[in-house]
């Protein structure tokens, strides 16, 4: 079976290729086709597969088609390599892809640049898989470069208005930053591995270094770098919240399957190096907390609703840095696929809505959606309680639950971790169900237009089950104990040594999640519905306002980093327009000219000035003559 | 004599092209593109019947006929790998520019293709010579009618532009005669041997001292026609006036003929030398690539910003070339190729705006994609080629460059690194200026037409070609890459100490070598009899 493999991406980017070339020419009804065909028959192959490697449970499937290029002895192939980790990237990336290409065909329906918009979609999923399929770091790198193209070309998909195509120049420069810094980690990993095989250095670095080796650390750090860039973490998270300039299904495929989940991806990809570096890891736990309270206390003030979105998704994959740097691996997986699940849930209920309302983002001109979008509104409750881990009956709680009592039960843990993640789980249930309160509840404030039908329906209603059923594959020890998800992850992924004799308290922590999963829940009943006037007694408050304004403008991030870097530059750039150097070379041409000009009024033709000149001349050369 | 063929029919194509335009407007056309597709299709023959090496070396083909054989002059011509891709190149683009001056240049077009011709001839002469003496010449033969195509079909400031690109090429070029003439001297004077050949000069043993005054001497050809900052300021203007094919020759051919020189000629001639000037040579480089591509962001000319990527790019040749490893090395290479599709792309692309809109400001462009899709996509593909995206060939030559770099230095490497965040910077802001945002101009931009999806259409291909699968490239280069690199594995030190023996005798020798002056006829005739 492992043939097939190389089709799972071929397919995406063979679906781009034949859009590019002919997409003005066919049909509407045939660019879905190809568009979702594609991205379809990539997904049923996954799925065979992974029967099939369930199944047989080989260590990985490995398909080289071709060496890219051999210099000297650096050789990297164009090879895939498929595991237990890559297997359930693909799954989420090919699965929820799938459901967004479905959805798309409807949302986009009267978009002019239809084809455009899928080819830019397939080839998305072609990187994104591209990037998790790789087996060397080169050609993960080139998905990875792959993947800031397309968020690139799909942020700026509508290209007329100028904030769309600076928001999307800002992802794809900012996510640059930290590609340069991992680019600088493949070149140390090579000078000390010579090759860029992943396989070959994680075993090998294991070998050659100890724990704690500054090598192993620049690397690990270098490497985080780059998987802060792609994932939106401190402090390369700006350009997130500005990518939702693109139409909603990117957003959906942005936030939910591709892109920001690469930087987990590539953490855990590389967790041998990250396990030699205990400072490495540290650094990763430290973003994640960072970044989870930072998003989520922004999230808290946006208007916008595809702003909080994007604020929760900074915010959940600092959830997954958190569990990836106490060395939970398998966890920060699990809540990256339980995550794909439900924000692509929550994007796609959200583009219904805003399609509903004309084009209308801000929650304050939504509510009382309930009635009028019932599908839409009972699959955003799933989302939104799997987002704020409702207790028992959400995914989002048992992927939550896992990574915060492993921040206190796990050996690298602590209880500051544990702190943030837990104040960081209040303030996401609170933002979130902000969120359903204000646009589904109350009164209605804008006209519902357009009623979504089954192309959108469908992925909803199938993202909604997942994102209720799918927490179910991996439950802790005091409920059962079912450990699927880390039972097929456990040939690359290493367990977390857990702390001994704490389990018996893991129930107390389970009662405290849920409190403070309820209490956000109820105080975001209270303020948004039940008594408004609340809001409006903090909105007198000065000190609350200012606050307001500060996490709205996401802590200030981006004017601090405009004055620091934008403004010098394009300064400096500006006033070296017309190149100094070059008025170096100007100078000495005038200075000629000059002396040309000065030598040149001496040959004035009169017979008198020559003679004054000779007679002068000669009494200078008679006097020197004498004095010497 | 395959060699001789190549430069001997494109300038007796251009001959020919000159004259046959009092018989015809649109003869020296066809001439022209016949000449060159001649040439082509010769190199071409020779990679794809991959001949085998002779001599047991890196040389693949080699003719030799005397000259001027009193002074050791012969006309030597050689071709090695690296030749041969840089050969291909040349003729690749040079058949773009004859198609891409069919319709723009109207004035004098007889001359016009003679001029075109001549350049190619002298641009091949330079990567196939192996007599320093033939080398200058032909470094000559391609700078006068470069100078004539800026200067008379260029655009409103030409005869500036064109007097600049003179007078810095040729300045430079001196400097490099006078370093050929040094050589020659020492060289005859200590072996008796007065010659020019590249072969028989590489054994010459040279103080430290005169070591690095020659390298100096070539260094000031090379770096300046590469161009190094603070040596580039001719190249934006020379490329912003210049008419399309002239930029698209600059961009694409002449500036890799310093590179060229920096691997033939510098590298083995004066391996200690190169090695204590090598972190200056790339500090210098990663100037250029921070410098080029800050002042690339805030130009309005279009043709002028896409010039000042170039010097950023080039600052990565500079880089590699005195990494002194293979990585490195094969980057550069490909950074020769890459670059000259890349750029050369931009800037047909800014040829096909000005032919519509009759302008080079940015500022007067926008919203193109909505009626020139087709432009947009080439142009989307080129600007990603020249930040760098992986899958195309720009990436494979700067990753290479980078990964060898970092071998030798650090702390350049990261700092040239840094760069390809820059390279986005002034990238994306290309395509932000041209093709997006709203439509500024009241008539809809004609998308490209055939003939302009015949030149664009292969330039694509062979970049996505160069992007996943350059084997057969690097495969070419190799062995002269190798051979290049000789002097720095292992042997250097020991080509040291000879110097240093040898350093005080040759005083000695040169009273004795007075006596004996006919030697250069005797190795004259050895190399006819072979």
């Amino acid at each position: 079976m492992g043939e097939l493999l190389w089709l799972i991406p071929a397919l995406p980017f063979a679906g781009a290729l034949l859009l590019v070339l002919f997409g003005k020419r066919i049909s509407r009804m045939l660019v879905s086709a190809i568009g979702v065909g594609s991205v379809g028959i990539a997904a049923a192959i996954t799925l065979v597969l992974g029967i099939e490697f369930l199944s047989s449970r080989p260590d990985f499937i490995r398909q080289e088609l071709w060496q890219w290029f051999d210099v000297a002895g650096f050789s990297p192939s164009i090879a895939f390599h498929l595991d237990a980790l890559s297997m359930v990237f693909i799954f989420v990336i090919t699965f929820v892809g799938f459901l967004i290409h479905i959805y798309s065909t409807e949302y986009m329906a009267e978009d002019t640049d239809y084809a455009r918009f899928f080819a830019c979609m397939n080839l998305f999923v072609g990187s994104m898989l591209m990037l998790v399929m790789a087996d060397n770091l080169l050609l993960l790198y080139l998905g990875w470069e792959g993947v800031g193209l397309c968020s690139y070309l799909l942020i700026g998909f509508w290209y007329k208005e100028p904030a769309n195509g600076y928001a999307a120049r800002k992802a794809f420069i900012i996510t640059r930053v930290g590609d340069t810094a991992m680019a600088i980690g493949l070149f140390m990993l090579f000078q000390h591995f010579g090759t860029l095989h992943i396989q070959t250095i994680s075993t090998e670095a294991a070998q050659v270094w100890s724990v704690g080796n500054e090598t192993a650390m620049i690397i690990a750090l270098l490497l985080l770098g780059g998987a802060v860039g792609k994932s939106g973490q401190l402090p390369l998270q700006t350009w997130l919240p500005d990518a939702m300039a693109g139409p909603t299904p990117v957003s959906a495929l942005i936030h939910a399957a591709t892109m920001v989940t690469a930087g987990v991806y590539l953490i855990a990809r590389m967790h041998v190096i990250f396990e030699l570096s205990p400072v490495a890891m540290t650094a990763v736990a430290a973003i994640g907390a960072a970044t989870l309270l930072i998003a989520g206390f922004a999230a808290l003030t946006q208007h916008d609703i595809k702003r909080v979105l994007a604020y929760s998704t900074i915010s959940q994959v600092g959830y997954m840095f958190l569990a990836l740097g106490v060395g939970a691996w398998s966890a920060g997986v699990f809540h990256f696929m339980i995550h794909g699940f439900f924000k692509a849930l929550l994007f796609l209920c959200a583009g219904a809505i805003i399609l509903a309302l004309h084009h209308e983002q801000d929650m304050r001109k939504m509510g009382g959606l309930s009635k009028k979008l019932p599908v839409v509104f009972y699959t955003f409750l799933i989302g939104a309680a799997s987002l704020a881990a409702f207790p028992l009956v959400s995914a989002g709680f048992y992927s939550k639950d896992q990574i915060l009592w492993l921040q206190l039960a796990g050996e690298k843990g602590n209880i500051w971790l544990y702190l943030a993640g837990l104040l960081g789980a209040f303030i996401t249930s609170i933002y979130t169900f902000r969120m359903v309160f204000l646009t589904f509840f109350g009164e209605e404030k804008t006209h519902v237009g357009h009623k979504p039908t089954l192309a959108i329906l469908v992925p909803l209603i199938i993202l909604g089950v997942l994102s209720f059923a799918g927490g179910f594959i991996e439950l802790p020890h005091n409920f059962g104990h079912v450990v699927l998800f880390s039972d097929f992850l456990s040939p690359v992924l290493p367990a977390v040594n857990v702390v001994e004799g704490l389990s018996q308290y893991e129930w107390m922590l389970q009662l405290l999640a849920a409190v403070v999963s309820l209490s956000g829940i109820f105080i975001a009943y209270l303020f948004y519905y039940k008594k408004p006037a609340l809001i409006e007694s903090l909105h007198r408050s000065e000190i609350a306002m200012a606050l307001h304004r500060f996490w709205h403008s996401g802590w200030g991030f981006d004017q601090l980093y405009d004055t620091l870097f934008v403004r010098p530059y394009v300064y400096l750039s500006k006033l070296n327009k017309g190149d100094f150097i070059d008025s170096i070379y100007t100078f000495i041409a005038h200075i000629t000219q000059g002396a040309h000009r000065l030598f040149s009024s001496t040959q004035t033709g009169v017979m008198r000035n020559y003679v004054a000149g000779i007679v002068v001349g000669a009494i200078m050369i008679i006097t020197i003559s004498l004095l010497l | 004599m395959i060699l001789v063929w190549l430069i001997a029919i494109l300038m007796a194509g251009g001959v020919l092209a000159w004259i046959s335009g009092k018989v015809n407007r649109s003869l020296p056309r066809w001439i022209a593109l016949g000449s060159v597709l001649a040439v082509f299709g010769l190199t071409l023959y020779l990679w794809l019947s991959n001949p085998a090496p002779v001599l047991g070396s890196a040389w693949l083909v080699q003719y030799n006929m005397p000259w001027i054989p009193q002074w050791g002059i012969s006309f030597s011509l050689a071709l090695d790998g690296l030749s041969l891709l840089l050969l291909l190149l040349t003729f690749f683009l040079g058949l773009l520019s004859v198609l891409i001056s069919w319709r723009e240049i109207q004035t004098k077009v007889a001359f016009f293709h003679l001029n075109l011709l001549w350049v190619l001839a002298g641009i091949a002469g330079v990567f196939l010579t192996m007599d320093l003496f033939l080398f200058y010449f032909f470094w000559e033969v391609m700078l006068i009618p470069m100078y004539f195509l800026i200067g008379i079909w260029g655009h409103e400031n030409r005869r500036y532009a064109a007097a600049k690109f003179f007078l810095f090429t040729q300045a430079s070029g001196l400097l490099m005669l006078l370093a050929i003439l040094g050589l020659y001297f020492i060289h005859g004077n200590q072996t008796g041997l007065y010659t020019f050949s590249y072969f028989e000069l590489l054994n010459t043993t040279l103080a430290p001292e005169a070591a690095r005054l020659l390298m100096f001497g070539f260094l000031a050809a090379f770096l300046v026609k590469l161009p190094i900052v603070p040596f580039h300021s001719w190249l934006p203007d020379a490329h912003s006036q210049a008419p399309t094919a002239g930029s698209v020759i600059l961009a694409g051919l002449l500036l890799k003929t310093g590179a060229y020189g920096l691997l033939r000629f510098v590298l083995p001639l004066f391996p200690t030398a190169t090695v204590e000037f090598a972190p200056w040579a790339m500090l210098l480089g990663v100037i250029g690539i921070l410098y080029g591509a800050m002042l690339a962001f805030s130009q309005t000319d279009l043709k002028r910003l896409v010039a000042y990527t170039s010097v950023s790019h080039m600052g990565f040749v500079i880089l590699g070339v005195f990494a002194f490893n293979e990585w490195a090395l094969q980057g550069v290479v490909m950074q020769m190729i890459t670059h000259g599709l890349s750029t050369g792309a931009l800037f047909i692309i800014a040829g096909f705006l000005y032919e519509r809109l009759h302008t080079r400001d940015i500022r007067q462009m926008g919203g193109f994609w909505s009626t020139a899709p087709k432009m947009g996509f080439i142009c989307l593909v080129f600007v990603m080629a020249s930040l760098g995206l992986p899958g195309l060939g720009n990436f494979i030559a700067e990753f290479l460059t980078l990964v060898g770099s970092w071998q030798a230095n650090n702390w350049l490497t990261v700092f040239a690194t840094i760069g390809i965040v820059l390279a986005t910077i002034y990238s994306l802001r290309i395509m932000q200026k041209i093709f997006l945002e709203e439509h500024k101009l009241k008539q809809a931009l004609p998308d490209l037409n055939a003939r302009e999806m015949l030149i664009a259409i292969p330039m694509v291909v062979l970049i996505l070609w160069l992007g996943f699968y350059p084997q057969p490239f690097l495969d070419t280069a190799q062995p002269s890459i190798r051979e290049q690199l000789q002097a720095y594995t292992g042997s250097a030190p020991e080509r040291e100490q000879v110097a240093e023996v040898a350093g005080p005798e040759t005083k000695t020798i040169e009273v004795v070598l007075g006596e004996k002056k006919p030697s250069p006829n005797i190795h004259i005739s050895k190399t006819l009899n072979q």
